[in-house]
Protein backbone atom coordinates (compact mmCIF):
# COMPACT_ATOMS: atom_id res chain seq x y z
CA UNK A 1 0.00 0.00 0.00
CA UNK A 2 3.05 2.30 -0.05
CA UNK A 3 3.08 5.08 -2.62
CA UNK A 4 6.40 4.00 -4.13
CA UNK A 5 5.02 0.56 -4.99
CA UNK A 6 2.38 2.10 -7.21
CA UNK A 7 4.90 4.05 -9.29
CA UNK A 8 7.54 1.42 -10.09
CA UNK A 9 6.85 -0.97 -12.99
CA UNK A 10 6.88 -4.03 -10.74
CA UNK A 11 4.45 -2.22 -8.42
CA UNK A 12 2.07 -1.65 -11.31
CA UNK A 13 2.26 -5.31 -12.24
CA UNK A 14 1.66 -6.35 -8.68
CA UNK A 15 -1.27 -3.98 -8.44
CA UNK A 16 -2.72 -5.36 -11.62
CA UNK A 17 -2.48 -8.90 -10.25
CA UNK A 18 -3.74 -8.30 -6.70
CA UNK A 19 -6.01 -5.33 -7.45
CA UNK A 20 -5.84 -1.86 -5.93
CA UNK A 21 -7.08 -2.96 -2.48
CA UNK A 22 -5.75 -6.50 -2.02
CA UNK A 23 -7.11 -6.48 1.54
CA UNK A 24 -10.52 -7.09 -0.04
CA UNK A 25 -9.56 -10.74 -0.48
CA UNK A 26 -9.03 -10.96 3.26
CA UNK A 27 -12.40 -9.37 4.05
CA UNK A 28 -14.24 -11.68 1.65
CA UNK A 29 -12.28 -14.75 2.74
CA UNK A 30 -14.58 -15.95 5.57
CA UNK A 31 -17.55 -15.90 3.23
CA UNK A 32 -15.65 -17.72 0.47
CA UNK A 33 -14.45 -20.38 2.92
CA UNK A 34 -18.02 -20.77 4.17
CA UNK A 35 -19.41 -21.22 0.65
CA UNK A 36 -16.76 -23.75 -0.27
CA UNK A 37 -17.22 -25.75 2.95
CA UNK A 38 -21.01 -25.69 3.07
CA UNK A 39 -22.02 -25.56 -0.62
CA UNK A 40 -19.25 -26.42 -3.10
CA UNK A 41 -17.69 -29.32 -1.23
CA UNK A 42 -20.99 -31.02 -0.25
CA UNK A 43 -22.21 -30.57 -3.83
CA UNK A 44 -19.19 -32.42 -5.17
CA UNK A 45 -19.51 -34.95 -2.36
CA UNK A 46 -23.18 -35.56 -3.28
CA UNK A 47 -22.17 -36.41 -6.86
CA UNK A 48 -19.34 -38.65 -5.61
CA UNK A 49 -21.65 -40.54 -3.22
CA UNK A 50 -24.21 -41.08 -5.97
CA UNK A 51 -21.64 -42.90 -8.13
CA UNK A 52 -20.21 -45.07 -5.35
CA UNK A 53 -21.38 -47.86 -3.12
CA UNK A 54 -21.42 -45.58 -0.08
CA UNK A 55 -22.46 -46.63 3.39
CA UNK A 56 -21.99 -45.43 6.95
CA UNK A 57 -19.26 -47.08 9.00
CA UNK A 58 -18.18 -46.78 12.58
CA UNK A 59 -15.94 -43.74 13.02
CA UNK A 60 -12.34 -44.41 12.06
CA UNK A 61 -13.08 -47.63 10.20
CA UNK A 62 -11.92 -47.45 6.58
CA UNK A 63 -13.87 -49.72 4.29
CA UNK A 64 -13.55 -49.49 0.51
CA UNK A 65 -16.48 -47.75 -1.14
CA UNK A 66 -16.18 -48.91 -4.76
CA UNK A 67 -17.17 -46.92 -7.84
CA UNK A 68 -20.39 -48.41 -9.19
CA UNK A 69 -21.10 -46.18 -12.17
CA UNK A 70 -24.80 -45.71 -12.76
CA UNK A 71 -25.93 -48.58 -10.51
CA UNK A 72 -27.50 -46.28 -7.92
CA UNK A 73 -29.41 -44.43 -10.62
CA UNK A 74 -30.60 -47.71 -12.14
CA UNK A 75 -31.80 -48.85 -8.72
CA UNK A 76 -33.60 -45.57 -8.13
CA UNK A 77 -35.23 -45.42 -11.56
CA UNK A 78 -36.64 -48.93 -11.28
CA UNK A 79 -37.94 -48.36 -7.75
CA UNK A 80 -41.74 -47.93 -7.91
CA UNK A 81 -41.74 -45.85 -4.73
CA UNK A 82 -39.32 -43.35 -6.25
CA UNK A 83 -41.38 -43.14 -9.44
CA UNK A 84 -44.50 -42.58 -7.31
CA UNK A 85 -42.77 -39.78 -5.45
CA UNK A 86 -41.98 -38.00 -8.72
CA UNK A 87 -45.55 -38.59 -9.92
CA UNK A 88 -46.84 -37.05 -6.67
CA UNK A 89 -44.70 -33.99 -7.31
CA UNK A 90 -46.28 -33.86 -10.77
CA UNK A 91 -49.78 -33.82 -9.22
CA UNK A 92 -48.64 -31.13 -6.83
CA UNK A 93 -47.20 -28.90 -9.56
CA UNK A 94 -50.22 -29.24 -11.84
CA UNK A 95 -52.40 -27.82 -9.06
CA UNK A 96 -50.00 -25.46 -7.33
CA UNK A 97 -48.27 -23.70 -10.23
CA UNK A 98 -51.30 -22.43 -12.22
CA UNK A 99 -53.12 -21.43 -9.02
CA UNK A 100 -50.06 -19.56 -7.79
CA UNK A 101 -49.46 -17.65 -11.02
CA UNK A 102 -53.10 -16.69 -11.60
CA UNK A 103 -54.00 -15.78 -8.02
CA UNK A 104 -50.82 -13.83 -7.29
CA UNK A 105 -51.06 -11.87 -10.56
CA UNK A 106 -54.75 -11.05 -10.01
CA UNK A 107 -54.33 -10.05 -6.36
CA UNK A 108 -51.25 -7.96 -7.11
CA UNK A 109 -53.16 -6.15 -9.88
CA UNK A 110 -56.06 -5.54 -7.49
CA UNK A 111 -53.64 -4.21 -4.87
CA UNK A 112 -51.69 -2.00 -7.29
CA UNK A 113 -51.96 1.80 -7.10
CA UNK A 114 -54.37 3.82 -5.08
CA UNK A 115 -55.94 1.15 -2.93
CA UNK A 116 -56.91 2.19 0.56
CA UNK A 117 -55.49 0.13 3.44
CA UNK A 118 -52.91 -1.30 1.00
CA UNK A 119 -50.40 -1.84 3.82
CA UNK A 120 -52.93 -3.82 5.88
CA UNK A 121 -53.81 -6.02 2.92
CA UNK A 122 -50.13 -6.62 2.21
CA UNK A 123 -49.48 -7.68 5.78
CA UNK A 124 -52.42 -10.10 5.70
CA UNK A 125 -51.16 -11.56 2.42
CA UNK A 126 -47.61 -12.25 3.38
CA UNK A 127 -47.75 -13.12 7.02
CA UNK A 128 -48.27 -16.82 6.14
CA UNK A 129 -45.11 -16.70 4.02
CA UNK A 130 -43.07 -15.44 6.98
CA UNK A 131 -44.44 -17.90 9.52
CA UNK A 132 -42.86 -21.25 10.31
CA UNK A 133 -44.42 -24.04 8.30
CA UNK A 134 -44.49 -26.24 11.42
CA UNK A 135 -46.87 -23.75 13.09
CA UNK A 136 -49.19 -23.43 10.14
CA UNK A 137 -49.20 -27.15 9.44
CA UNK A 138 -50.42 -27.60 13.03
CA UNK A 139 -53.36 -25.30 12.28
CA UNK A 140 -54.21 -26.93 8.94
CA UNK A 141 -54.07 -30.36 10.55
CA UNK A 142 -56.90 -29.36 12.86
CA UNK A 143 -58.85 -27.44 10.22
CA UNK A 144 -58.76 -30.32 7.73
CA UNK A 145 -59.05 -33.27 10.10
CA UNK A 146 -62.01 -35.63 9.73
CA UNK A 147 -64.03 -33.76 12.32
CA UNK A 148 -62.36 -30.42 11.78
CA UNK A 149 -63.86 -27.05 11.05
CA UNK A 150 -63.73 -27.41 7.25
CA UNK A 151 -65.74 -30.62 7.29
CA UNK A 152 -68.22 -29.23 9.82
CA UNK A 153 -68.88 -26.32 7.48
CA UNK A 154 -69.16 -28.59 4.44
CA UNK A 155 -71.55 -30.89 6.30
CA UNK A 156 -72.80 -33.61 3.96
CA UNK A 157 -70.40 -32.37 1.24
CA UNK A 158 -67.36 -33.30 3.35
CA UNK A 159 -65.17 -35.81 1.52
CA UNK A 160 -64.98 -39.33 2.88
CA UNK A 161 -62.27 -40.41 3.59
CA UNK A 162 -61.32 -36.94 4.75
CA UNK A 163 -58.79 -34.61 3.08
CA UNK A 164 -55.52 -35.75 4.61
CA UNK A 165 -56.31 -39.45 4.83
CA UNK A 166 -57.67 -39.85 1.31
CA UNK A 167 -55.15 -41.07 -1.24
CA UNK A 168 -56.71 -38.94 -3.98
CA UNK A 169 -57.02 -35.75 -1.90
CA UNK A 170 -53.84 -35.81 0.23
CA UNK A 171 -51.54 -34.34 -2.43
CA UNK A 172 -54.10 -31.75 -3.65
CA UNK A 173 -54.62 -30.61 -0.05
CA UNK A 174 -50.87 -30.18 0.36
CA UNK A 175 -50.78 -28.25 -2.93
CA UNK A 176 -53.54 -25.99 -1.63
CA UNK A 177 -51.69 -25.44 1.63
CA UNK A 178 -48.42 -24.52 -0.11
CA UNK A 179 -50.24 -22.19 -2.53
CA UNK A 180 -51.82 -20.43 0.44
CA UNK A 181 -48.55 -20.21 2.38
CA UNK A 182 -46.36 -18.92 -0.45
CA UNK A 183 -48.82 -16.71 -2.33
CA UNK A 184 -48.04 -13.49 -0.45
CA UNK A 185 -44.42 -13.67 -1.51
CA UNK A 186 -45.36 -13.99 -5.19
CA UNK A 187 -47.86 -11.14 -4.82
CA UNK A 188 -44.95 -9.00 -3.62
CA UNK A 189 -42.86 -9.97 -6.64
CA UNK A 190 -45.72 -9.03 -8.98
CA UNK A 191 -46.38 -5.78 -7.10
CA UNK A 192 -42.76 -4.78 -7.67
CA UNK A 193 -43.03 -5.73 -11.36
CA UNK A 194 -46.24 -3.74 -11.81
CA UNK A 195 -44.40 -0.57 -10.76
CA UNK A 196 -42.39 -0.92 -13.96
CA UNK A 197 -45.37 -1.23 -16.32
CA UNK A 198 -45.69 2.26 -17.87
CA UNK A 199 -48.88 4.04 -16.81
CA UNK A 200 -49.21 5.47 -20.36
CA UNK A 201 -49.76 1.99 -21.79
CA UNK A 202 -52.83 1.56 -19.61
CA UNK A 203 -54.07 5.03 -20.47
CA UNK A 204 -53.67 4.66 -24.21
CA UNK A 205 -55.37 1.25 -24.10
CA UNK A 206 -58.20 2.86 -22.18
CA UNK A 207 -58.47 5.63 -24.76
CA UNK A 208 -58.69 2.94 -27.44
CA UNK A 209 -61.74 1.59 -25.62
CA UNK A 210 -60.24 -1.47 -23.96
CA UNK A 211 -62.10 -2.60 -20.86
CA UNK A 212 -60.38 -3.61 -17.63
CA UNK A 213 -60.22 -7.28 -18.62
CA UNK A 214 -58.74 -6.50 -22.06
CA UNK A 215 -56.21 -4.16 -20.49
CA UNK A 216 -55.20 -6.85 -18.03
CA UNK A 217 -54.50 -9.26 -20.90
CA UNK A 218 -52.94 -6.80 -23.32
CA UNK A 219 -50.91 -4.62 -20.95
CA UNK A 220 -50.44 -6.18 -17.53
CA UNK A 221 -49.76 -9.81 -18.45
CA UNK A 222 -47.09 -9.07 -21.09
CA UNK A 223 -45.68 -6.28 -18.91
CA UNK A 224 -44.81 -8.63 -16.05
CA UNK A 225 -43.61 -11.53 -18.23
CA UNK A 226 -40.10 -11.75 -16.75
CA UNK A 227 -41.60 -11.93 -13.25
CA UNK A 228 -43.93 -14.69 -14.40
CA UNK A 229 -40.88 -16.73 -15.48
CA UNK A 230 -39.32 -16.14 -12.06
CA UNK A 231 -42.54 -17.07 -10.26
CA UNK A 232 -42.87 -20.26 -12.32
CA UNK A 233 -39.29 -21.31 -11.62
CA UNK A 234 -39.51 -20.53 -7.89
CA UNK A 235 -42.85 -22.34 -7.58
CA UNK A 236 -41.38 -25.40 -9.31
CA UNK A 237 -38.32 -25.38 -7.04
CA UNK A 238 -40.45 -24.99 -3.90
CA UNK A 239 -42.80 -27.75 -5.01
CA UNK A 240 -40.02 -30.15 -5.88
CA UNK A 241 -38.44 -29.70 -2.46
CA UNK A 242 -41.46 -30.48 -0.28
CA UNK A 243 -40.57 -32.12 2.99
CA UNK A 244 -42.16 -30.57 6.07
CA UNK A 245 -45.71 -30.69 4.66
CA UNK A 246 -45.91 -34.38 3.73
CA UNK A 247 -43.88 -35.28 6.82
CA UNK A 248 -46.32 -33.60 9.22
CA UNK A 249 -49.63 -33.01 7.40
CA UNK A 250 -50.00 -36.53 6.04
CA UNK A 251 -47.92 -38.27 8.67
CA UNK A 252 -44.89 -39.12 6.54
CA UNK A 253 -46.28 -39.23 3.02
CA UNK A 254 -49.45 -41.19 3.70
CA UNK A 255 -51.98 -42.54 3.12
CA UNK A 256 -50.19 -45.49 1.57
CA UNK A 257 -47.46 -43.37 0.03
CA UNK A 258 -49.93 -41.13 -1.82
CA UNK A 259 -48.10 -38.00 -0.73
CA UNK A 260 -44.50 -39.25 -0.58
CA UNK A 261 -42.11 -36.74 -2.11
CA UNK A 262 -38.53 -37.17 -3.35
CA UNK A 263 -37.06 -35.21 -0.44
CA UNK A 264 -39.02 -37.31 2.04
CA UNK A 265 -37.54 -40.38 0.36
CA UNK A 266 -34.05 -38.86 0.53
CA UNK A 267 -34.54 -38.54 4.29
CA UNK A 268 -36.00 -42.03 4.72
CA UNK A 269 -33.45 -43.78 2.49
CA UNK A 270 -30.39 -41.75 3.36
CA UNK A 271 -30.74 -41.20 7.06
CA UNK A 272 -33.36 -43.57 8.46
CA UNK A 273 -32.38 -46.61 6.38
CA UNK A 274 -28.70 -45.59 6.04
CA UNK A 275 -28.43 -45.76 2.26
CA UNK A 276 -26.85 -42.41 1.43
CA UNK A 277 -25.84 -43.55 -2.05
CA UNK A 278 -29.36 -44.10 -3.39
CA UNK A 279 -30.52 -41.02 -1.50
CA UNK A 280 -27.86 -38.93 -3.26
CA UNK A 281 -28.93 -40.40 -6.59
CA UNK A 282 -32.54 -39.34 -5.91
CA UNK A 283 -31.25 -35.86 -5.08
CA UNK A 284 -29.35 -35.53 -8.36
CA UNK A 285 -32.31 -36.87 -10.30
CA UNK A 286 -34.51 -34.27 -8.61
CA UNK A 287 -32.14 -31.46 -9.58
CA UNK A 288 -32.16 -32.63 -13.21
CA UNK A 289 -35.98 -32.80 -13.26
CA UNK A 290 -36.28 -29.34 -11.69
CA UNK A 291 -33.76 -27.96 -14.18
CA UNK A 292 -35.68 -29.37 -17.14
CA UNK A 293 -39.04 -28.11 -15.82
CA UNK A 294 -37.59 -24.65 -15.24
CA UNK A 295 -36.19 -24.55 -18.76
CA UNK A 296 -39.56 -25.62 -20.14
CA UNK A 297 -41.34 -22.94 -18.09
CA UNK A 298 -38.91 -20.37 -19.41
CA UNK A 299 -39.42 -21.47 -23.02
CA UNK A 300 -43.24 -21.55 -22.83
CA UNK A 301 -43.49 -18.13 -21.23
CA UNK A 302 -41.11 -16.58 -23.71
CA UNK A 303 -42.85 -17.81 -26.86
CA UNK A 304 -46.17 -16.19 -26.09
CA UNK B 1 -66.78 10.19 -19.52
CA UNK B 2 -64.77 7.02 -19.08
CA UNK B 3 -66.57 4.14 -17.52
CA UNK B 4 -64.65 2.41 -14.76
CA UNK B 5 -65.11 -0.95 -13.17
CA UNK B 6 -66.80 -0.32 -9.81
CA UNK B 7 -64.12 -0.19 -7.10
CA UNK B 8 -66.16 -2.27 -4.66
CA UNK B 9 -65.36 -5.36 -6.71
CA UNK B 10 -61.68 -4.78 -6.12
CA UNK B 11 -62.19 -4.31 -2.39
CA UNK B 12 -64.42 -7.35 -2.19
CA UNK B 13 -61.72 -9.47 -3.82
CA UNK B 14 -58.95 -8.08 -1.61
CA UNK B 15 -60.98 -8.42 1.58
CA UNK B 16 -62.02 -11.96 0.76
CA UNK B 17 -58.38 -12.88 0.12
CA UNK B 18 -57.24 -11.16 3.30
CA UNK B 19 -59.78 -13.16 5.33
CA UNK B 20 -58.59 -16.42 3.77
CA UNK B 21 -54.98 -15.54 4.59
CA UNK B 22 -55.61 -14.30 8.11
CA UNK B 23 -58.26 -16.76 9.24
CA UNK B 24 -55.91 -19.62 10.23
CA UNK B 25 -54.02 -17.15 12.43
CA UNK B 26 -57.25 -16.18 14.15
CA UNK B 27 -58.11 -19.84 14.60
CA UNK B 28 -54.62 -20.49 15.98
CA UNK B 29 -54.57 -17.74 18.57
CA UNK B 30 -58.16 -18.22 19.72
CA UNK B 31 -57.68 -21.98 19.96
CA UNK B 32 -54.45 -21.55 21.90
CA UNK B 33 -56.33 -19.76 24.70
CA UNK B 34 -59.46 -21.91 24.70
CA UNK B 35 -60.12 -24.98 26.78
CA UNK B 36 -60.82 -26.95 23.63
CA UNK B 37 -60.38 -25.50 20.12
CA UNK B 38 -63.64 -25.45 18.25
CA UNK B 39 -64.66 -27.22 15.10
CA UNK B 40 -67.88 -25.33 14.58
CA UNK B 41 -68.02 -21.88 12.99
CA UNK B 42 -70.47 -20.62 15.61
CA UNK B 43 -67.79 -20.72 18.30
CA UNK B 44 -65.09 -18.75 16.49
CA UNK B 45 -65.84 -15.71 18.64
CA UNK B 46 -65.86 -17.31 22.08
CA UNK B 47 -66.93 -15.31 25.10
CA UNK B 48 -65.89 -17.77 27.76
CA UNK B 49 -63.60 -20.70 28.39
CA UNK B 50 -60.37 -18.69 28.22
CA UNK B 51 -57.37 -20.47 29.72
CA UNK B 52 -53.59 -20.62 29.74
CA UNK B 53 -53.80 -24.38 30.29
CA UNK B 54 -52.72 -25.21 26.75
CA UNK B 55 -49.40 -23.49 27.28
CA UNK B 56 -48.72 -25.37 30.50
CA UNK B 57 -49.84 -28.59 28.76
CA UNK B 58 -47.37 -28.21 25.88
CA UNK B 59 -44.69 -26.97 28.26
CA UNK B 60 -44.97 -30.17 30.29
CA UNK B 61 -44.26 -32.23 27.16
CA UNK B 62 -41.53 -30.32 25.37
CA UNK B 63 -40.10 -27.62 27.68
CA UNK B 64 -41.47 -24.59 25.85
CA UNK B 65 -39.02 -22.09 27.34
CA UNK B 66 -36.02 -24.34 26.68
CA UNK B 67 -37.11 -24.88 23.07
CA UNK B 68 -37.64 -21.17 22.52
CA UNK B 69 -34.21 -20.55 24.00
CA UNK B 70 -32.69 -23.09 21.59
CA UNK B 71 -34.45 -21.38 18.67
CA UNK B 72 -33.04 -18.08 19.90
CA UNK B 73 -29.46 -19.40 20.25
CA UNK B 74 -29.64 -20.94 16.76
CA UNK B 75 -31.01 -17.69 15.32
CA UNK B 76 -28.56 -15.42 17.16
CA UNK B 77 -25.63 -17.56 16.03
CA UNK B 78 -26.70 -17.16 12.41
CA UNK B 79 -27.27 -13.42 12.90
CA UNK B 80 -23.82 -12.98 14.42
CA UNK B 81 -22.09 -14.80 11.57
CA UNK B 82 -24.14 -13.01 8.94
CA UNK B 83 -23.73 -9.52 10.33
CA UNK B 84 -19.95 -9.72 10.88
CA UNK B 85 -18.72 -11.77 7.94
CA UNK B 86 -21.54 -10.79 5.59
CA UNK B 87 -20.86 -7.11 6.17
CA UNK B 88 -17.14 -7.51 5.48
CA UNK B 89 -17.76 -9.52 2.31
CA UNK B 90 -20.47 -7.12 1.11
CA UNK B 91 -18.23 -4.11 1.67
CA UNK B 92 -15.30 -5.74 -0.13
CA UNK B 93 -17.46 -6.76 -3.09
CA UNK B 94 -18.98 -3.31 -3.42
CA UNK B 95 -16.08 -0.99 -2.74
CA UNK B 96 -12.72 -2.74 -3.07
CA UNK B 97 -10.78 -3.82 -6.11
CA UNK B 98 -9.11 -7.14 -5.40
CA UNK B 99 -8.13 -10.40 -7.05
CA UNK B 100 -11.03 -12.86 -6.99
CA UNK B 101 -13.79 -10.29 -6.65
CA UNK B 102 -15.53 -11.42 -9.84
CA UNK B 103 -15.19 -15.09 -8.85
CA UNK B 104 -16.70 -14.39 -5.42
CA UNK B 105 -19.65 -12.64 -7.04
CA UNK B 106 -20.27 -15.60 -9.37
CA UNK B 107 -19.99 -17.97 -6.40
CA UNK B 108 -22.71 -16.00 -4.64
CA UNK B 109 -25.08 -16.32 -7.58
CA UNK B 110 -24.41 -20.07 -7.77
CA UNK B 111 -25.13 -20.52 -4.05
CA UNK B 112 -28.62 -19.09 -4.62
CA UNK B 113 -29.31 -21.86 -7.11
CA UNK B 114 -28.29 -24.92 -5.07
CA UNK B 115 -31.28 -26.38 -3.25
CA UNK B 116 -30.51 -27.21 0.36
CA UNK B 117 -32.29 -30.54 0.02
CA UNK B 118 -29.64 -31.78 -2.40
CA UNK B 119 -26.93 -30.96 0.11
CA UNK B 120 -28.80 -32.60 2.96
CA UNK B 121 -27.09 -36.01 2.78
CA UNK B 122 -23.50 -34.87 2.22
CA UNK B 123 -23.84 -32.10 4.82
CA UNK B 124 -25.26 -34.56 7.30
CA UNK B 125 -22.32 -36.92 6.73
CA UNK B 126 -19.83 -34.05 6.88
CA UNK B 127 -21.21 -32.30 9.97
CA UNK B 128 -22.09 -35.32 12.11
CA UNK B 129 -19.29 -37.68 11.05
CA UNK B 130 -16.59 -35.45 9.59
CA UNK B 131 -16.73 -32.60 12.12
CA UNK B 132 -18.42 -34.52 14.94
CA UNK B 133 -20.90 -31.68 15.44
CA UNK B 134 -24.10 -33.72 15.71
CA UNK B 135 -26.23 -32.52 18.65
CA UNK B 136 -24.41 -29.21 19.02
CA UNK B 137 -25.47 -25.61 18.44
CA UNK B 138 -22.47 -25.11 16.20
CA UNK B 139 -23.54 -27.95 13.90
CA UNK B 140 -27.01 -26.45 13.75
CA UNK B 141 -25.70 -22.98 12.88
CA UNK B 142 -22.91 -23.96 10.47
CA UNK B 143 -24.84 -24.43 7.17
CA UNK B 144 -26.66 -21.12 7.73
CA UNK B 145 -23.77 -19.19 9.28
CA UNK B 146 -23.57 -16.50 6.58
CA UNK B 147 -26.81 -15.67 4.81
CA UNK B 148 -26.02 -15.04 1.13
CA UNK B 149 -29.05 -12.80 0.72
CA UNK B 150 -27.65 -10.59 3.45
CA UNK B 151 -24.32 -10.36 1.64
CA UNK B 152 -26.29 -9.24 -1.42
CA UNK B 153 -28.14 -6.58 0.56
CA UNK B 154 -24.90 -5.28 2.11
CA UNK B 155 -23.24 -5.19 -1.32
CA UNK B 156 -26.11 -3.24 -2.89
CA UNK B 157 -26.16 -0.86 0.06
CA UNK B 158 -22.45 -0.04 -0.11
CA UNK B 159 -22.66 0.31 -3.89
CA UNK B 160 -25.35 2.92 -3.54
CA UNK B 161 -23.20 5.11 -1.25
CA UNK B 162 -21.25 7.89 -3.00
CA UNK B 163 -17.71 6.74 -3.88
CA UNK B 164 -16.28 10.07 -2.68
CA UNK B 165 -16.79 9.15 0.98
CA UNK B 166 -14.31 6.31 0.67
CA UNK B 167 -11.95 8.11 -1.73
CA UNK B 168 -11.67 11.09 0.60
CA UNK B 169 -10.68 8.85 3.50
CA UNK B 170 -8.08 7.15 1.31
CA UNK B 171 -6.59 10.46 0.24
CA UNK B 172 -6.39 11.48 3.89
CA UNK B 173 -4.25 8.40 4.37
CA UNK B 174 -6.66 6.16 6.25
CA UNK B 175 -5.80 2.48 6.00
CA UNK B 176 -8.37 0.19 4.42
CA UNK B 177 -9.15 -1.48 7.76
CA UNK B 178 -9.68 1.90 9.33
CA UNK B 179 -12.09 2.85 6.55
CA UNK B 180 -14.11 -0.28 7.31
CA UNK B 181 -14.16 0.47 11.02
CA UNK B 182 -14.66 4.23 10.95
CA UNK B 183 -16.82 4.69 7.83
CA UNK B 184 -18.44 1.51 6.52
CA UNK B 185 -19.66 0.07 9.83
CA UNK B 186 -21.23 3.28 11.18
CA UNK B 187 -22.99 3.97 7.86
CA UNK B 188 -24.53 0.53 7.52
CA UNK B 189 -27.36 0.90 10.05
CA UNK B 190 -30.29 1.23 7.59
CA UNK B 191 -29.25 -1.95 5.77
CA UNK B 192 -28.65 -3.69 9.07
CA UNK B 193 -32.34 -3.65 10.06
CA UNK B 194 -33.38 -5.28 6.81
CA UNK B 195 -30.60 -7.84 7.07
CA UNK B 196 -31.46 -8.77 10.65
CA UNK B 197 -35.17 -9.19 9.88
CA UNK B 198 -34.58 -11.28 6.77
CA UNK B 199 -31.91 -13.41 8.37
CA UNK B 200 -34.03 -13.94 11.48
CA UNK B 201 -36.87 -15.78 9.76
CA UNK B 202 -34.55 -18.37 8.16
CA UNK B 203 -33.19 -20.20 11.22
CA UNK B 204 -36.19 -19.35 13.42
CA UNK B 205 -38.54 -21.18 11.04
CA UNK B 206 -36.09 -23.86 9.88
CA UNK B 207 -37.21 -27.41 10.51
CA UNK B 208 -35.37 -29.89 8.29
CA UNK B 209 -31.73 -29.26 9.24
CA UNK B 210 -32.02 -29.02 13.06
CA UNK B 211 -34.42 -31.97 12.87
CA UNK B 212 -31.72 -34.04 11.14
CA UNK B 213 -28.85 -33.29 13.46
CA UNK B 214 -30.45 -33.04 16.91
CA UNK B 215 -31.41 -36.27 18.60
CA UNK B 216 -31.04 -34.71 22.03
CA UNK B 217 -34.40 -33.15 22.95
CA UNK B 218 -32.81 -30.56 25.22
CA UNK B 219 -31.07 -29.03 22.20
CA UNK B 220 -34.01 -28.92 19.82
CA UNK B 221 -35.38 -25.60 18.62
CA UNK B 222 -39.14 -25.11 18.97
CA UNK B 223 -39.86 -25.90 15.29
CA UNK B 224 -38.36 -29.36 15.82
CA UNK B 225 -39.82 -30.15 19.23
CA UNK B 226 -43.28 -28.96 18.16
CA UNK B 227 -43.07 -31.11 15.02
CA UNK B 228 -42.09 -34.10 17.16
CA UNK B 229 -45.00 -33.39 19.46
CA UNK B 230 -47.41 -33.21 16.49
CA UNK B 231 -46.15 -36.40 14.85
CA UNK B 232 -45.46 -38.58 17.90
CA UNK B 233 -46.82 -37.41 21.20
CA UNK B 234 -50.14 -35.93 20.11
CA UNK B 235 -51.69 -39.28 19.21
CA UNK B 236 -51.21 -40.61 22.72
CA UNK B 237 -52.62 -37.50 24.38
CA UNK B 238 -56.29 -37.13 25.25
CA UNK B 239 -56.83 -33.58 24.00
CA UNK B 240 -53.73 -32.47 22.08
CA UNK B 241 -55.36 -29.81 19.89
CA UNK B 242 -55.16 -26.90 22.28
CA UNK B 243 -51.55 -27.77 23.11
CA UNK B 244 -50.63 -27.92 19.40
CA UNK B 245 -52.12 -24.48 18.83
CA UNK B 246 -50.36 -23.08 21.91
CA UNK B 247 -47.02 -24.37 20.57
CA UNK B 248 -47.82 -23.04 17.11
CA UNK B 249 -48.61 -19.62 18.58
CA UNK B 250 -45.36 -19.52 20.54
CA UNK B 251 -43.40 -20.35 17.38
CA UNK B 252 -45.29 -18.06 15.00
CA UNK B 253 -45.87 -14.87 16.93
CA UNK B 254 -42.32 -13.66 17.56
CA UNK B 255 -41.86 -13.44 13.77
CA UNK B 256 -45.33 -12.01 13.12
CA UNK B 257 -44.82 -9.28 15.72
CA UNK B 258 -41.30 -8.43 14.54
CA UNK B 259 -42.57 -8.22 11.01
CA UNK B 260 -45.56 -6.00 11.77
CA UNK B 261 -43.36 -3.66 13.80
CA UNK B 262 -40.71 -3.36 11.12
CA UNK B 263 -42.70 -4.02 7.98
CA UNK B 264 -41.47 -0.94 6.14
CA UNK B 265 -38.01 -2.50 6.06
CA UNK B 266 -39.24 -5.43 4.00
CA UNK B 267 -39.34 -4.86 0.27
CA UNK B 268 -40.13 -7.18 -2.56
CA UNK B 269 -36.57 -7.41 -3.84
CA UNK B 270 -35.20 -8.23 -0.40
CA UNK B 271 -37.73 -10.97 0.12
CA UNK B 272 -37.13 -12.10 -3.44
CA UNK B 273 -33.59 -13.03 -2.75
CA UNK B 274 -34.51 -14.36 0.69
CA UNK B 275 -36.24 -17.37 -0.80
CA UNK B 276 -33.15 -19.41 -0.50
CA UNK B 277 -32.33 -17.77 2.88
Amino acid sequence: MSTSATTTPSGTARRRWWGRQPIGSLLALPYVVFVVAVFAYPLGFAVWIAFHDYFFTAPGVEVPKPFVGLDNFAAVLTDPQVLDAFRNIGVFLVINVPLTVVLSMVLATALDRGVRWAAAYRVAFYVPYLTASVSLVGVWLLLFSSRGLVNTVLGPLAPDPSWLVSSSLAMPTIALYVTWKQLGFYILLYLAALQNVPRELHESAETDGANAWQRFWAVTVPGVRTTTVLVLVLAIITGANLFTEPYLLTNGGGPDGASVTPVLLIYQRGIQQQNPDTAAAIGLLLVVVVGLLSLAANRITRER
Amino acid sequence: MRRRRPPWLRYLLLTLAAVVFAFPFWFMIVGAFQESPTNTPGQLLPTSGWTLGNFTAIDSRLDLVGSLLNSLIFTLGVLLGTVTFGLLAGYALARLDFRGRGATWVLMLLVQMVPFQLLMIPLYVQVTRGFGLGDTYLGMILPFAINTTAVFIFTQFFRALPAEIFEAARIDGASELRIVRAIAVPLVRPALTTVVLITFIGPWNEFLWPFLITKDATLQPLAVSLANYISNVAQSTANPNGAILAGATALAFPVVILFILFQRYFTASDLGSAVKG
